[in-house]
């Protein structure tokens, strides 16, 4: 804020009722450049003031019809959040009178005899001071525009933020959560989803930062998150897209701190990966704790190459619970700065009311521990209570709005080859291919699990050989998967083919589809799982039978046939 | 006694600079807004209104010393204190020398204008 060189012009009031001493002013005030109007009373200064708007006013403190005084507080009324320096003319020399018409408002006084090089100082000095009262005022004003502009900014952001991030399943009966309001401009997220065939994908992230710069990065983690669990992608392909995507998008030194959980319901299975969170825990009915550890670096950082995505599986039962949560919790600190840490947060947890909510206890703990000191908190929070079934109801995919969009009649084949049956996921692909069928949608999650069964068993029992009976107990379960990762290494020459074919047929549809693999097939006849292991345990085949119109083995045992005939619901969803 | 001039010549010399072409226009306004002050304290004491009196002494005052006539701006001054403490005969004692020391201004201001 230099002064300009040459100050515009100002345009002055000036008020007296003594002619002579008007004259003067006048005079002076004209040859030192400024543009001057002049009243003879109080009055009239008021209605030039209004028509003129003058930068400044110089009033004669005793006149007649309005005073000086009075004068001065009209116009500063009138001026309102403009400065408007005004400026008694006086003889008057006792300190009373002067002080009265500073109370006015008055800024300053100008004595008589007038002299010109005080008098332009002082227009000078006051000129700088309206100037950048002027100055600021703009600049607060566009603060205050920009603020207003940012907040509404932060509210759309919001809206779409939701739209896309949205929670999900977090609403289902068996999950409680905890985070603030604006957690999304912490950098925390939250995402449940459940997957088509059942179970539920968990994801509690924190990036690094705050404001939009972390909330930006939720975003595609939420489009990844839901698209490809709701299209059945497992927990590994659905983290090697976060870090892939992660690591090309956001900038050096920004990541985000994760921790995924797959939770099977009807297999018992936890699946559970950590890159930089806090421990999460597993607490089993028993009563004993699991601590879930981080293993990895942050989603975010490694190259895709060198990212590994692999999840460490627990067995779990109903009553256990699974608590994730963000580094809010550790670090909650009290009115000394002090942090709640990790051993008031094992001793919370080992304190925990049987029965009690893991999250709502710890919340409590915590806030108990902060005081009353802050008013928002950044604890993001998610708890699971293992059930024996699934607790989301699959979310009934709004009905398209015409069933018949989309192809009616169609065949494909679909074959998967040697090592790649060790690496590669067909289903999503399988039932992307089905979900172009606009009436099919509704029916997703019986179709991915018709898929999911078929190919495992094409794949465990056909291709592998594994014996079903080595999953019954805890020790055979895991020589069950050790073996299975063994023998995937020797898969060349093997492979399995999915024909679908689907026709329209009325109000809905059938689906047939074929799984062929290059085992040595088996006895459809044979007696299994009948005493007493569980379904799953098994081929799965009654669940299969549960779900569709029909089930049929060629001679060799090699391939499957499924009809799945489908309606479209009265309900239109 | 007041030893300050009748006219500020210095003080003249710059008005007849700031004013150029009005400054016949300023003298001929003092003299006549004086002129009628001098009547309005007359008639203030005649109504025995010691505030109009002081009130008009006051600008009469500003005026005086505006223009370099100290030594009258010092008798306003003397009578309008007298008009504010309410003493109408000490104002009334000035108003002779008051109305002398205005004529020595006005002829000294008079010959200013012909010089």
């Amino acid at each position: 804020m230099t002064e300009p060189e040459n100050p515009r012009p100002l345009r002055l009031l000036i008020a007296d009722d003594s002619n002579t001493d008007r004259l003067i002013l006048q005079a002076m005030l004209r040859r030192q450049g400024h543009e001057v109007q002049a009243a003879e009373d109080g009055q009239a200064a008021l209605k030039l003031y209004d028509c003129w708007q003058p930068d400044m006013v110089l009033l004669d403190v005793m006149m007649p019809r309005l005073d000086g005084v009075e004068a001065a507080r009209q116009i500063k009324a009138l001026a309102g959040e403009t400065l408007v320096p005004v400026i008694f003319l006086t003889s008057l020399t006792d300190a009373g009178s002067l002080a009265q018409c500073l109370d006015a408002g008055g800024d300053d006084f100008l004595p008589k005899p007038y002299n010109p090089v005080i008098i332009e100082a002082k227009l000078r000095a006051f000129d700088r001071m309206r100037r950048m009262h002027e100055t600021l005022s703009q600049q607060r004003d566009l603060i205050k525009a920009r603020n207003e502009q940012l907040l509404e900014e932060q509210i759309i952001a919001r809206r779409v933020f939701d739209n896309i991030a949205h929670t999900g399943c977090l609403n289902a009966p068996n999950i409680r959560y905890h985070a603030s309001p604006m957690s999304v401009f912490n950098g925390d997220i939250l995402f449940a989803c459940p997957r088509p065939a059942g179970g539920v994908h968990l994801l509690v992230g924190d990036f690094t930062g705050h404001g939009l710069p972390a909330a930006i990065g939720a975003l595609p983690v939420a489009e990844i998150f839901y698209g490809m669990t709701s299209k059945g992608f497992s927990g590994p392909d659905v983290l090697r897209e976060l870090n892939q995507k992660l690591v090309r998008i956001l900038p050096t030194g920004m990541f985000c701190c994760a921790a995924f959980a797959d939770v099977d319901f009807r297999q018992g299975m936890l699946r559970f990966w950590n890159g930089g969170l806090p421990d999460g825990y597993l607490m089993y009915k028993s009563g004993d704790h699991q601590a879930l550890a981080s293993r990895h670096l942050p989603l975010g950082i490694l190259a895709p190459e060198r990212f590994v995505a692999a999840m460490e599986e627990y067995r779990v039962e109903p009553g256990d619970q699974l608590l994730l949560m963000t580094d809010g919790v550790l670090e909650a600190a009290d009115e000394q700065g002090q942090h709640f840490g990790e051993r008031r947060l094992a001793e919370t947890l080992g304190a925990r009311p049987t029965g009690a909510s893991p999250v709502d206890h710890l919340v409590q703990a915590v806030q108990g521990f902060t005081g009353s000191a802050r008013e928002s908190d950044d604890l993001t929070l998610l708890g699971l209570r293992v059930t024996g079934q699934d607790p989301v109801a699959l979310q009934s995919v709004s009905a398209a709005r015409s069933a018949v969009t989309g192809p009616a009649f169609w065949r494909c084949s679909y074959q998967v080859e040697g090592q790649t049956l060790g690496q590669f996921n067909p289903l999503p692909l399988l039932l992307h291919v089905c979900m172009a069928v606009a009436g099919l949608r509704q029916h997703s999650g019986e179709i991915y699990t018709l898929l999911a069964e078929l190919y495992n068993n094409a794949l465990e029992h056909g291709v592998l050989e594994l014996p079903s009976g080595w999953k019954n107990g805890p020790e055979g379960f895991s020589r069950y998967y050790a073996e299975r990762e063994r023998r995937l290494a020797r898969v060349d020459g093997h492979y399995i083919r999915f024909e679908l074919e689907h026709r329209m047929e009325g109000n809905g549809g059938q689906l047939v589809i074929r799984c062929q693999d290059s085992g040595r097939g088996f006895d459809p006849d044979a007696p299994e799982g009948e005493g007493g292991t569980s379904v799953y345990a098994g081929r799965g085949l009654s669940l299969i039978r549960q779900l569709s119109s029909g089930l049929s083995y060629n001679k060799q045992g090699n391939q499957a046939e499924v009809v799945y005939d489908w309606e479209l619901s009265e309900n239109g969803g | 006694m007041n030893t300050k001039p009748h006219l500020d010549e210095e003080a003249l010399a710059e008005l007849r600079d700031v004013m150029e072409d009005e400054f016949d226009i300023l003298i001929q306004t003092y003299i006549n807004d004086s002129r009628e002050r001098i009547q309005s304290l007359h008639q203030a004491l005649s109504e025995n209104d010691p505030d109009a009196f002081s009130r008009t002494a006051h600008s009469f005052k500003g005026s005086s010393i505006n223009i370099g006539a100290s030594r009258l701006g010092d008798l306003c001054l003397q009578v309008e204190k007298a008009g504010r403490e309410g003493d109408l005969d000490a104002a009334r004692q000035v108003m002779a020398p008051l109305e002398t020391e205005f004529a020595t201004v006005r002829r000294l201001m008079e010959d200013a204008l012909l010089a």
